[in-house]
């Protein structure tokens, strides 16, 4: 499994070597030729499709290595190791969180690659710097070791920025600044979260049938164990980047102190949501978005903004569950102000892309939502729930919002202008387009029957068990969120007649415009009306996981609870030293079992209580 | 009669000694013997080309540095000439850097073209010669080499800033630098003197010892003395590193001298000055081993290196009463704990013990070291944030300076300064964490030593490229670079990865260098629970984000600018050499990340036995 992982990483970035040698044939302006144009975006479609068709026949097609969607915890793990000086493996894995992330990554590359026909200049840079930023992405789902995963996140910036920089519109060099400096200042904080929680950890302390178990599962390499064993006997401690270990770490053993897990989720929160992005670090996305080309647009809002919420789900909750745990209500309370902003942003925009840029705040709010729907009440089959609604807006968001943008990419190469208030009339010039634009949009809306539907119901409802206030502010969010859609349908595609300049070039799309649109479409419709063929993937890993933490939880909640106790009894203890202490310790001896009984007493007394 | 014998006994010790020394001095000798050769040749012809032997002298040095010797063989701490010099894995290490980089150096320089025929005999023996300290400041373990090393690698760049005769921006910063590398090394020197004159000797580890047996006791005086003593060395090497705020000369000198120098200076130079800093930090803030093992050996030594340093010793109670009378009282370091005095006592107590049993026990030694080490904790705090300090205002001022500036050297020239800085911070931890967590030091000192790998090849590379460019377009200011990808895309695409190595971005390997930095100060942190080193790493990583500004603007104006018509600068292509050289040097920017291990085991390996 390690050549195939390493294979569908990595085909990407063999596809860019490649398409460094080949010639670009240029004019003066940086236009290539058409046919070198054709060539070279034609290559990469190969690549994309490669990939794809890799990813799928790996994990659905192909018997002997398919996801087990019976199994929860890590499947076709390896680990090799790569930085001994630093404990840093080369380990990768997959599971029911990352599966449908990964086919996400490699689907919507192929459709942006499709969409990218509109690129005219410098066709080779950009075909280069799209596979090599198709690498990161995939990377960042499958690493399992924490610096890998940190290299991954940090290897899309450089060939995001240039994409944006470079292909981009007016304010382009503005724009992708803005996102490199969110972004890096983003994960300078993760670094230094990273390195506090490597230097707290010590696999020395985990339970040894938990290692036995990792490294049974492949998911951590195997000579751990022998340093383990040295490390228990000289006493000093073994340090892991070992996403799947630290996790361990975390709900097993007392390595990560409460406020150690405090101070990391919130450095690594933040970190991911900017990528998400949340207010208040959201900013950035609407001038990127606007900005970028079409395609670029589309795998911005198709993949990286996932990123974010893997990131939390699969890093901050599992490693600092105390700080998730503490700071729920700044995740929900985020994530809901999110929801709401971003609806009433967009209500305002006038340009049509900025329209689907704030819709793209709305509903990765739902997202982080659904994450943080964790409290110290109730059983927790709520937050499961969220957390399956959060995973599938991610999916579901991430076919929308590149098939929304991709309309919008299609009209403004024709007329080249986003003004709402110039549009109308479309439906009446561009019937299989606007047909297309209805589907999708209905989708971004939440629609039953489409993708973004049943994300959306299951985070609303798992906020219900959390917040009652929080839950009608989230649900009436659905309300302004059909406002500003369908006031966007009906100025861009309604109405008598088009307003705007360039009429003259409104013509009918073509066939790759359609199929790129009607595969989102369909997919959008698939997912809408068979969410099970997405869910029974992700079930298993969902569960596995919220059952884990809340085990955990059940834990930590006695911890927290003895230690109030203690404090209490010994306030108590403190008013009535003068009376008491004597006699309990006459007590004690009378027992004849010294203090052990009388501790126990003690407990047994503060468990009743 | 007695005498005598002694006398000849000394002889012989010191013939042995020398012999011994010369073996693993042979780098050094080789640059000697061919400075001595450009000279005489000099004196001849002026029409030779000395490139080809200047380049086998270099590849001589390198070989006979002897790298491997870190990949397999266990390199033991050895002193070389008395105890003027220490050889070990640092030595190895800092020597084949910079040897490394002396030949990478000398291709570049023949291909740029800087020096011409002419110029070569000078130019080179100034580099050698200036190696040739910078060497010795990477072996000293006495002070007296500490002071005439850092002249010896000090003076011949002085005269290789002004290289470009008839340049008034050259003579200019030649002066600039002259004048401000004569004032630090004066303050250091007198610096020097005072430690000297307080603890009796100039001999590194005997000076911990020294001071071990002090500090306890020390009034308020004696530390006000040793304090302005540290602060005053600190400036000479804050001067040599371009720290800040005694960093004043590197833009001007960076902006007046031409590119190759300044990638001498800047990679060099620094590295050297590190290695220096690390000699001197570790060296006062703990006592090697072998200084404990046998009281009368050190006994000889301390008298054989009074007999070396006489001329430069002012009589010891004199300076200190001296100083007692005139130093204020305001310095304020903790080092009235009663707990060293205490160890203290118990260390000389043991000591006869030690003595008789030194064959076999080893525990008693790691006793007697212990108690030294904790009374020299002050010391070790006090370097510690002293360095802290120095590191943060220097990344912080050189970052933000950067921002600002039009010519592309001066831009360099801050980006040194912000990376000086990021490279002392690996000091601090290496501090806190000695005595307590060997370990960690250790890990400390290895990170400093894979930053500088790192850095020799970024700023070498970084450089290149703006001397072949300035070669083909004649201008070294940035707006002048604007839309060069379209007609030299190999050498801004190099450039653009190199400058994202300097940001620090994986995976390229300027991250490595800084990964490895801040993991030894979120090390420190956890163990030694120092909060000056969680506000390292913090500015650390703030100053991360904010550099990404100055050099995102340079490439930004390379790929995303129009090219100026107006001022049509040639449209010569790069030739193949160059092209060649510029990716030669930029692969290991790129590709590191996979063999980071090697680096990683490299500096392991180098610093092994730097801590004992």
């Amino acid at each position: 499994m390690e050549l195939l992982i390493s294979l569908i990483v990595f085909l990407p970035t063999l596809g860019a070597l490649a398409v460094a040698c080949f010639p670009s044939k240029k004019d003066e302006n940086g236009v290539n030729a058409k046919d070198n144009q054709n060539f070279l975006l034609g290559f990469t479609l190969g690549v994309g499709i490669l990939t794809f068709v890799v990813s799928l026949a790996a994990f659905v097609l192909n018997d002997s290595s398919a996801i087990d969607e019976s199994i929860g915890s890590m499947q076709h793990a390896f680990s090799i190791s790569w930085i001994p000086a630093f404990d840093i493996e080369y380990a990768m894995g997959i599971d029911g969180i990352s599966f449908p992330l990964v086919l996400l990554t490699t689907g919507v590359s192929i459709l942006a690659i499709l969409a990218s026909w509109s690129i005219k200049k410098h066709v080779k840079a950009y075909c280069v710097l799209f596979l090599l930023l198709e690498t990161g992405m995939i990377g960042v789902f499958l690493a399992l070791d924490f610096f890998l995963f940190y290299v991954f996140w940090e290897v899309m910036l450089l060939p995001m920025y240039f994409l944006i920089g470079i292909w981009g519109g007016p304010r382009r060099e503005y724009a992708a600044i803005k996102f490199f400096l969110y972004t890096l200042l983003g994960s300078v904080l993760m670094l230094i979260a990273i390195l506090m929680i490597y230097f707290n950890s010590d696999l020395t302390q985990l339970a040894p049938a938990n290692l036995q178990e990792l490294v049974a599962n492949d998911v951590i390499n195997a000579d751990v164990t022998k340093s383990v064993a040295a490390g228990i006997k000289s006493g000093t401690a073994v340090h892991t980047f070992n996403l799947v270990a630290l996790a361990e770490l975390a709900q097993t053993t007392d390595c990560f102190s409460a406020e150690l897990q405090w101070w990391c989720f919130l450095l690594l929160f933040i970190g991911f949501i900017v990528k998400v992005p949340s207010i208040p670090v959201h900013t950035w996305l609407p001038d990127a978005h606007v900005e970028a080309p079409t395609p670029i647009s589309m795998i911005l809002a198709g993949v990286l903004l996932k990123m974010g919420g893997y990131g939390i789900i699969r890093i901050c909750y599992p490693i600092c569950p105390a700080g998730g745990l503490e700071l729920s209500y700044v995740v929900v309370g985020l994530g809901v102000a999110s929801m709401v902003y971003g609806a009433f942003a967009a209500l305002a925009q006038t340009d049509f892309k900025r329209v689907v840029a704030y819709s793209s705040v709305s509903h990765m709010g739902y997202v982080v939502v659904g994450f943080g729907v964790w409290t110290m009440l109730g059983n927790g089959d709520y937050w499961k729930m969220g957390v399956t609604g959060a995973m599938y807006q991610m999916i579901g968001h991430g076919i929308s919002s590149a098939g929304m943008f991709f309309m919008v990419g299609i009209i403004y190469d024709r007329v080249h202008h986003r003004n709402l208030n110039e549009f109308g009339g479309l439906y009446g010039l561009m019937p299989k387009y606007t047909a297309l634009a209805m589907g999708l949009f209905f989708a971004g809306l939440g629609l039953p029957g489409l993708c973004g539907f049943i994300g959306e119901v299951l985070v609303v409802l798992s906020v219900w068990r959390f917040s009652p206030l929080l839950a009608i502010i989230s649900a009436s969010v659905v309300i302004f969120t059909a406002g500003y859609i369908l006031w966007t349908l009906q100025r861009v595609y309604l109405g008598p007649e088009y307003k705007g300049p360039h009429a003259e070039e409104i013509k009918p799309i073509n066939g790759r415009e359609f199929s790129t649109g009607a595969i989102l479409l369909v997919l959008a419709i698939i997912f809408g009306v068979f969410p099970n063929t997405l869910i029974k993937y992700m079930d298993e890993t969902v569960d596995q996981q919220v059952t884990s933490l809340n085990e955990w939880r059940e834990g930590y909640e006695q911890t927290l609870a003895t230690a109030e106790e203690s404090d209490e009894a010994e306030h108590a203890e403190e008013a009535s030293e003068d009376g008491h202490g004597e006699e309990g310790e006459e007590a004690a001896d009378e027992h004849g079992e010294g203090e052990t009984a009388a501790t126990s007493d003690l407990t047994e007394v503060a468990v009743a209580n | 009669m007695e005498s005598t014998t002694d006398f000849y006994n000394l002889i012989d010790a010191l013939k042995a000694d020398s012999a011994n020394s010369l073996g693993l001095f042979m780098p050094e000798i080789t640059l000697c013997v061919f400075i001595a050769l450009f000279l005489a040749v000099r004196l001849v012809t002026t029409k030779l080309d000395l490139f080809w032997v200047a380049l086998a002298g270099a590849v001589v040095g390198l070989v006979s540095s002897n790298p491997l010797q870190l990949c397999g063989g266990n390199v033991e701490s050895e002193e070389l000439f008395t105890g003027l010099l220490v050889h070990d894995g640092l030595t190895i290490a800092i020597r084949s850097i910079l040897m490394l980089f002396l030949v990478l150096f000398l291709i570049f320089t023949k291909i740029s073209g800087v020096p011409d025929k002419e110029d070569g005999a000078d130019v080179y023996s100034l580099v050698f010669g200036s190696t040739l300290g910078m060497c010795l400041m990477a072996s000293a373990n006495h002070l007296l080499i500490v002071f005439l090393a850092i002249e010896m690698a000090g003076v011949p760049s002085y005269v290789l800033a002004g290289l470009i005769k008839g340049r008034k921006r050259g003579s200019e910063s030649a002066l600039k630098y002259a004048i401000y590398g004569a004032g630090a090394a004066g303050v250091m020197l007198y610096g020097i003197s005072l430690l000297v004159g307080l603890s009796g000797t100039a001999h590194l580890p005997t000076m911990a010892l020294e001071l071990a047996q002090i500090i306890p006791q020390a009034g308020l005086g004696e530390q006000a003395v040793l304090c302005l003593a540290a602060v005053m060395i600190s400036v000479g090497i804050a001067f040599k590193l371009s720290a800040v705020p005694f960093h004043f000369w590197a833009p001007d000198v960076f902006h007046g001298a031409c590119a190759e120098v300044n990638a001498f200076l800047s990679v060099a130079s620094k590295a050297a000055a590190l290695a220096l800093l690390l000699r001197l930090a570790v060296g006062l803030g703990s006592v090697p081993l072998s200084e404990i093992e046998a009281p009368q050996a050190i006994q000889q030594t301390v008298e054989a290196h009074q007999e070396t340093v006489q001329t430069d010793l002012v009589p010891t109670h004199l300076v200190s009463l001296e100083d007692e009378a005139v130093s204020g009282s305001d310095e304020d370091i903790d080092v009235k704990s009663s707990e060293p005095v205490e160890a203290q006592a118990n260390a000389e107590t043991e000591a006869p013990a030690t003595e008789a049993e030194v064959v076999e026990a080893v525990d008693p030694r790691l006793e007697i070291k212990q108690a030294h080490d904790e009374a020299l904790s002050p010391v070790r705090n006090f370097i510690g944030l002293l360095i802290a300090f120095f590191a943060v205002i220097t990344a912080t001022f050189g970052n933000l300076a950067a921002y600002g500036q039009k010519n592309i050297k001066r831009l360099l020239a801050y980006s040194t300064i912000a990376h000086a800085g990021y490279m002392m911070m690996a000091v601090t931890p290496l501090m806190m964490m000695l005595g307590t967590d060997n370990n960690g030091a250790e890990q400390a000192a290895s990170a400093l030593i894979q930053y500088i790998v790192v850095y020799v090849f970024l700023n070498l590379g970084a450089f290149s490229i703006i001397a072949f460019l300035r070669n083909y377009v004649g201008s070294e200011e940035i707006e002048d670079y604007s839309g060069m990808v379209k007609s030299r895309p190999v050498l801004v695409i190099c450039l653009a990865l190199i400058f994202f190595s300097l940001v620090g971005l994986p995976p390229l390997s300027g991250f490595l260098g800084k990964f490895a930095i801040f993991a030894s100060l979120a090390d420190g942190y956890s163990t030694a629970g120092s909060s000056a080193l969680l506000v390292l790493l913090i500015a650390g990583g703030l100053n991360t984000a904010i550099s990404l500004f100055y050099y995102l603007g340079v490439i930004k104006t390379m790929v995303m600018g129009e090219p100026d018509e107006s001022h049509h600068l040639g449209d010569r292509p790069v030739g193949r050499i160059e092209m060649a050289y510029v990716v030669v040097v930029s692969i290991p920017t790129v590709f590191l990340i996979v063999c980071w291990q090697w680096v990683a085991g490299f500096a392991d390996e180098a610093v092994k036995h730097f801590i004992s």
